[in-house]
């Protein structure tokens, strides 16, 4: 059973005071915080069983190895992947998404092709696609974002054509909050010969995701906004794509054989682990996938929803204030990205500090969907497990005095 | 509500630049171009200024968008530098940028920023200094450009 008291105690920094008031964190599309049991599964990685991994015979280097690979196994299960070995880890999802460019797409997609992304990518999954475009010749198109915040359907046959190699999207928007239809998309890429990419980041931490249900050939999120530490993230690729490809990075543990002139390659994932992984942080994700298991992915996403419409309601009684993005809540994440037509979202943040409420403000990484609402910035609060209504009041009633603050004789 | 940190912030004046900004506009045939960009937070400023025979700063005009602090920021600057050389337009930025890094001013200096120095609050916000120094930053490189 849902235990908001229960489930806010296991976080020991949610009982800080920012400014002189009760921290109330509502940046988790930024950075989730931790429960005291992955804090705990860091801690023990040093104390009992460190060193390095797939390297030595003795007692710690077995021991790390096997923790680290049950980490693997444990995000495979959580991601329904079929075999721990379509595990990749890598830093974060930026990091997943410049490996499928640097090794599949370079090797895949040529001149006259197309890659197809979307207007509401983060820049983590558009920059990379700009950089193979240049390199391979192939042309980048976007599929539009309507008014109200959804991908523009009406062009997909258009847009996913004979010449469309792969199809890059992000799965829940950390700008509009959109969840898209990936699944419909894979379906799409799929009937012209394409593969499709789903950025995770803001799907995996909050909701249940099943890679063979989407048939996605490659799916990426990070650890840090699962409740892990920075510095881990998963990249998951179909076994029948990446078996044949050529590594990203090349060193140690990626090799099968090395002469002084040439090398063979590991099987995966090895392949693309060049170098020592970071198994400490690999190990806390698979303590964060437990707690959340624990937990309930439907009941993570149940909770976010509830919040969210709370959210949603809430901000209608602010003035000054348009929320951006769909107005269905079971068509969001558990996110909400506002503006302010008489004030910039970085004065509201600094009053927001001020009361310990730390909101998101700036362009999120979203630079180009901005730009085509015509926005420098905007503010944006996104929940996660432990937030409550009562927090959502907080910030309301805050924003409100934000704005009574900001305007005051602005009618002058 | 607001606390007494967030009012030296939010000086009344700097909020009435921010609401009612001087100068601006950019003008046209301008002797000086500058714009200035804060990718972290997308404040922009975009600077121009004529020049007289003297070299001193007959007009300044600006455009901008972002935050309350960079705006105010930018507005009060072009009060400021109006019938100024450029030289003592410099003088004046590197007072001013001294100023958000914390060093203490003498009178003299003090005197020299006039109003200027209400945007002293901002230095208790460290992640806001930037804002209060863009518009600077902008007319700096422009000075900068001038002298080649």
């Amino acid at each position: 059973m849902f235990n908001s008291e229960q489930i806010r105690s296991d976080f020991p920094i949610l009982t800080r005071k920012v400014n002189g008031h009760q921290l109330v964190y509502l940046d988790n599309a930024a950075t989730s915080q931790k429960p005291r049991q992955v804090i705990d599964a860091l801690s023990s990685v040093y104390e009992q069983f460190n060193s390095n991994v797939h390297r030595g015979v003795h007692t710690l280097s077995m021991e790390a190895t096997e923790h680290y690979e049950d980490a693997r196994r444990k995000v495979a299960e959580f991601i329904n992947a079929p075999e721990p070995e379509t595990v990749i880890f890598v830093r974060n999802t930026t990091e997943a998404i410049n490996l499928v460019a640097h090794t599949w797409a370079i090797q895949n997609i040529g001149p006259g092709d197309e890659i197809l992304t979307t207007e509401m990518e983060h820049h983590s999954n558009l920059v990379p696609w700009q950089k193979v475009a240049e390199m391979t010749g192939a042309k980048l198109r976007h599929i539009p974002v309507t008014d109200t915040g959804l991908l523009d359907t009406s062009q997909l046959d258009q847009l996913i054509n004979e010449k469309t190699r792969l199809v890059a999207v992000v799965h829940v928007s950390n700008f509009l909050g959109t969840i898209n239809p990936v699944k419909d998309l894979a379906d799409r890429a799929h009937a012209v010969g394409a593969r499709i990419l789903i950025d995770s980041a803001q799907s995996v931490p909050h909701m249940p995701v099943d890679v063979i249900d989407l048939d996605c050939d490659f799916l990426a999120f990070s650890g840090h906004k699962i409740m892990a530490p920075p510095g881990i993230g998963v990249l998951y690729c179909k076994r029948s794509v990446i078996q044949d490809m050529e590594p990203f990075l090349r060193g140690g543990e990626m090799v099968r054989e090395v002469w002084f002139d040439h090398a063979t390659w590991n099987d995966i994932p090895n392949r693309f682990e060049a170098g020592t992984p970071n198994f400490a942080d690999a190990v806390a994700l698979g303590a964060a996938i437990d707690y959340l298991n624990a937990i309930g992915m439907e009941q993570v996403r149940s909770h976010e929803m509830e919040i969210t419409k709370y959210g949603l309601e809430a901000f209608q009684s602010l003035e000054y204030l348009k929320i951006l993005g769909p107005a269905d809540h079971t068509l969001r994440g558990g996110l909400i990205a506002f503006h302010s037509t008489e004030i910039h979202p970085h004065d509201l943040g600094t009053f927001l500090d001020q009361k310990g409420i730390a909101i998101r403000t700036g362009h999120h990484c979203v630079m180009p969907m901005h730009r085509k609402i015509g926005l420098p910035a905007s503010g944006r609060a996104s929940f996660y497990i432990y937030n409550t209504t009562e927090e959502i009041d907080l910030l309301i009633e805050t924003l409100k005095a934000a704005l009574t603050y900001f305007t005051k004789g602005s009618s002058s | 509500m607001a606390s007494e940190s967030l009012d030296s912030l939010y000086q009344e004046m700097v909020l009435d630049h921010y609401k009612k900004p001087r100068n601006f506009r950019l003008l046209e045939n301008a002797d000086i171009h500058s714009e200035g960009f804060n990718p972290f937070c997308g404040d922009r400023v975009v600077l121009t200024a004529k020049l007289d025979q003297q070299g001193i700063i007959s007009e300044v005009g600006f455009k901008g968008e972002g935050c309350a602090i960079s705006q105010s920021s930018a507005s009060m600057m072009t009060e400021a530098i109006q019938n100024r050389t450029l030289a003592e337009a410099k003088e004046l930025v590197t007072v001013f940028k001294e100023m958000m890094q914390g060093k203490m001013l003498d009178q003299k200096e003090e005197d020299g920023l006039g109003s200027l120095v209400i945007l002293q609050g901002v230095r208790e916000y460290p992640v806001r200094i930037k804002c209060a120094l863009l518009t600077w930053s902008t007319l700096q490189d422009a000075i900068l450009e001038q002298e080649k």
